[in-house]
């Protein structure tokens, strides 16, 4: 069998069974009770590792609280069989559930936090439960025992059936997490650890899969946490809701290798045998050993190898090679010409009658900062408008708004005859309306075609068809000698036509365009406009903010000129330039001296060299 | 329990939540240096604390019996001792360590380092503390003396009842900790070497074109942050008995006066600590004494989740 040809997840299914295989076999050999526990805790560890990686190594959200889901697992399993004598193998299940539902309650209020504000609030949660549980009165639930059916509770007589318990448990994480990785659901966390704004406006709805993304780690962290009463037979508060807890599963897939698959089990692998083995031989002198080991084993990692232990080995004996999880090294599939670009059906009944984009009295304040105000416009169906006016004149804000980053105050945008309201840039981009952003925001570790398939994924049905898209979209910029290039070897002009490809493949009826030429030469900027011509002859709508006035007039139909937020003048660009109101504000009054130049010298060019537009 | 015993309780508890919250507004003020200079969040802080404890127990044990320290003043001087000490040591982990993946050097690392910081924050957090179970015992131990133990009544106010009691030891510390805060105002706002922090801290690229050498200012930052949350924890250590665990429930504690106060915001830090105090006191009076903890973790979510800018300060701005 050649490995190069299974995918990501066959391929990693197999060494997870080759893994767990050796592990089973090491299990029958190994017959000290002791050493038994260590084989039984490793895996139990290693499950907590890949449960925090799922979350926060795949989308760079940090949680400090996964010990919460945890202790919600053993408190369950362990209060079921003293208060009901219910069986673990049914509480175990029910600890997953819990777990899942805890994290989703978790979610559904932290997300609104980002960064330090995030991982400090989950910090809170273990520690306000392991009051509440001791205040309970459960300062130390321990499991009765039931000689009778030891199967039934999982008390086994010999050891090395927990052993086996808490592999098929690694098994199952582990299986989960490649499953994730490799699919639809890995990327879009891939996405929001690179940049959660970015994207939302690719269409990516980021709530959606951070909420999965959280529930499903814990639900392995409750598994995790039932499991281990069972094996301990003692729960106590500060055991499964200490920090602890979540600092272990936290350093196990740091050490490891966050983001990866089995960085997490690496880390538990290497660190819980040696801080078990060290705490047996010095516990009576030095109690707190296992806290310095861990303590200390992420200093060094964080000071001498940030990504993990892996990515460190990997990187040593293939260098250049490495790549992180969820990322898919797309194989392009340029087969398929611009017509898969061509826009969607239009959800509206006169899509030729309605306009594209209707935005009425429509104001925006920053404090004093008036940055749109009472501006009222609309773009029709096929149209090419340029919006300029002088710095700070509401511009980007205006794309903010239409977008969806930013709440109006006051006014209404409606987009196909529908009126937007607070929908969320996801939403507006399935809709339809797609966005570059002024500083580009590429996902700079991934290929070019890669950051490219992120924002194809809103109207592909498979993986697939999103590559397809993406190849399209890619070819029509002009980048597919370079699809396979991390997006961070870019330059300026290739990063804006990356992006202008990624919002293509969303397939959009209307692209907001936010300062595509600027600081462009000569050059570059005839190449961009040829580009954006393309673009609209694909029968997109396409809204351009720039500065370059001489660029704009060759390129657009219909001109707005904004000035402090307010519309100053709107017309064809023949009378926009003549306008005395848009010279005064923008221009400038050797612009007119420049214009009959510049008429000039474009009418004799004209005569030199035919066919030129 | 009648209208006047109440009445007595809901005094008692703010007199005291007013004299711990100054106290936990000094710690606070430490950590939200840190924060506001160097943009880190510092997990150890309440390690920094602990070992401040630590400091004021064994200068204590050592010298304590010598006649010449044998004044009841001694545990507060220990107390604003251990702020240079732990000031040192500051200085010295931002320089092995810290320095590493912060400022200039945090900016190639993924989210700006971020994640670095959080993550060797918390392994220096779990070194300090499971090292000092090994160094100093888990027993619990206090730097009490008679001043703990005192108290000045005032009343009766209604007839012979609703008398309040104020203890000495946490007065004296209260307005040590105001002083040292208000010292520690006027060095930022009116020395060179608090504009250069604040400097640092508004615009680091700018002001290492200024001539400011930024990771000097870090340096400084991280020395004064972690020195003046140990004043405090030595403070503190008059009144309470602890143990080398007891760090994290005070970081709980001291992020919870400092989102409250605003990320970075002195004088929001301290009014956030002392808020913190007297939500805890007061709290006492109507829950058991296991859940004070959980209303302040459960204060902390609802302020980080309603209003992340928090109530006190200028979002995330120093001085």
């Amino acid at each position: 069998m050649n490995l190069a040809t299974l995918s990501g997840l066959k391929r990693d299914s197999l060494h997870i069974g080759v893994f767990a295989l050796v592990y089973a076999v090491l299990a029958f050999l190994v017959s000290n009770s002791y050493y038994q526990l260590i084989m039984t805790i490793v895996p139990v560890w290693a499950v907590m590792g890949v449960s925090w990686n799922l979350l926060s190594g795949y989308s760079g959200l940090i949680s400090f609280g996964h010990a919460a889901f945890f202790g919600l697992g053993a408190y369950l399993v362990a209060l079921c069989l003293v208060v009901w004598e219910l069986n673990p193998w049914l509480t175990i299940v029910l600890a997953t559930l819990a777990g899942g539902a805890a994290g989703l309650l978790v979610g559904l209020p932290t997300f609104r936090l980002r960064g330090h504000y995030f991982a400090l609030a989950m910090l809170a949660y273990p520690l306000a439960l392991l009051y509440v549980f001791e205040w309970l009165g459960y300062q130390e639930v321990a499991l009765p025992m039931h000689r009778e059916a030891p199967v039934l509770f999982m008390q086994f007589e010999n050891g090395r059936w927990h052993i086996l318990l808490g592999l098929a448990l690694l098994v199952a994480a582990l299986l989960t997490s490649s499953a994730v990785a490799h699919s639809r659901f890995g990327m879009a966390l891939l996405a929001i650890k690179l940049d959660e704004d970015a994207a939302e406006a690719a269409g990516i709805n980021t709530l959606k899969w951070k909420l999965a993304a959280i529930t499903v780690s814990a639900a392995i962290a409750g598994a995790a946490g039932g499991f281990y009463a069972v094996v301990l037979l003692v729960v106590t508060p500060l055991a499964v809701f200490g920090m602890l807890v979540s600092a272990q599963a936290l350093i196990f897939a740091m050490f490891g290798g966050v983001g990866t698959l089995w960085g997490p089990v690496l880390g538990a692998f290497v660190l819980v045998p040696l801080s078990e083995l060290l705490y047996a031989r010095y516990a009576a002198d030095f109690p707190g050993i296992q806290g310095v080991v861990y303590g200390i084993a992420i200093i060094v990692v964080i000071l001498f190898a940030p990504q993990g232990l892996l990515l460190k080995l990997q990187a040593w004996r293939k260098p250049g090679q490495v790549r992180l999880l969820g990322s898919t090294a797309a194989t392009a599939d340029f087969g398929a010409g611009d017509e898969l670009l061509v826009v969607p059906p239009i959800p509206d009944e006169n899509p030729h009658d309605n306009p594209v984009l209707a935005v009425t009295a429509l104001s925006k304040a920053f404090g004093g900062l008036q940055a749109t105000n009472d501006l009222s416009f609309s773009v029709r169906h096929g149209e090419l408008l340029g919006i300029i006016g002088p710095n700070g004149a509401g511009k980007t804000t205006l794309f903010n708004l239409l977008n969806g980053f930013i709440p109006p105050d006051a006014g209404q945008i409606r987009f196909h005859g529908q009126p937007l309201g607070r929908q969320r840039p996801n939403r507006r981009c399935a809709l339809g309306m797609a966005r570059t952003f002024q500083v580009p925001r590429p996902f700079t570790h991934l290929s070019v075609l890669d950051n490219v398939v992120l924002g194809a994924y809103v109207h592909a049905d498979s993986r697939q068809q999103a590559v397809r898209y993406a190849s399209a979209a890619v070819q029509l910029v002009g980048l597919h000698d370079l699809h396979d290039y991390p997006a961070a070897n870019l330059t300026t002009k290739e990063l804006r036509l990356m992006e202008l490809a990624r919002a293509l493949a969303s397939r959009p009826t209307l692209i907001l365009v936010d300062e595509i030429l600027a600081g462009l030469d000569a050059v570059a900027m005839q190449d961009m406009l040829a580009v954006l011509r393309k673009v609209r002859a694909l029968g997109i709508t396409v809204l351009i903010i720039e500065h370059s006035m001489q660029a704009m007039v060759q390129l657009v139909d219909r001109f707005i000129v904004l000035d402090h937020g307010a519309m100053l003048a709107e017309g064809i660009p023949d009378v926009i330039v003549r306008d005395p109101a848009v010279i005064e504000a923008y221009l400038g009054k050797k612009w007119l001296q420049g214009t009959e130049k510049r008429a000039a010298a474009g009418a004799a060019r004209t005569k030199g060299e035919p066919g030129h537009e | 329990m009648d209208g006047l015993q109440t009445l007595e309780n809901i005094l008692q508890s703010l007199v005291a939540g007013v004299l711990i919250g100054a106290m936990y507004g000094l710690m606070c003020v430490g950590l939200t240096i840190i924060f506001g200079v160097m943009r880190v969040i510092n997990f150890a802080q309440g390690e920094f604390m602990m070992l401040g404890m630590y400091f004021a127990y064994f200068c204590f044990a050592w010298f304590g019996s010598w006649a010449f320290f044998d004044g009841v003043w001694f545990p507060f001087m220990l107390a604003l001792l251990a702020g240079p000490a732990l000031f040192v040591l500051g200085m010295a982990l931002h320089r092995s360590l810290i320095h590493s993946v912060t400022g200039r050097q945090a900016s190639g690392l993924e989210a700006q380092g971020h994640y670095a910081q959080l993550v060797l924050t918390l392994g220096i957090a779990l070194v300090l503390q499971n090292g000092g179970l090994f160094l100093f015992g888990s027993s619990p131990v206090s730097v009490s003396n008679e001043l703990s133990y005192s108290a000045w009544e005032w009343g009766p106010m209604v007839g012979d009842r609703v008398s309040v009691f104020v203890n000495q030891a946490q007065t004296i510390a209260a307005i040590l900790a105001v002083v040292v805060v208000s010292a520690f105002g006027l060095l930022m706002a009116r020395t060179r070497l608090g504009k250069s922090l604040r400097a640092a801290a508004d615009n680091p690229d700018a002001a290492t074109y200024m001539g400011i050498n930024v990771d000097r200012a870090h340096r400084m930052a991280f020395g004064f942050g972690v020195g003046i949350t140990a004043i405090g924890g030595g403070l503190l250590a008059t009144n309470i008995s602890f143990q080398p665990y007891i760090g994290t429930e005070y970081v709980i504690i001291m992020y919870a006066g400092v989102v409250l106060g605003g990320l970075g915001s002195i004088r929001g830090a301290f009014l956030g600590g002392l808020t913190i105090g007297i939500l805890q006191q007061v709290s006492a009076i109507i829950l058991p004494n296991q859940l004070q903890n959980t209303v302040i973790f459960v204060c902390f979510l609802l302020i980080i989740l309603l209003r992340p800018q928090g109530f006190f300060g200028r979002r995330e701005r120093i001085a």
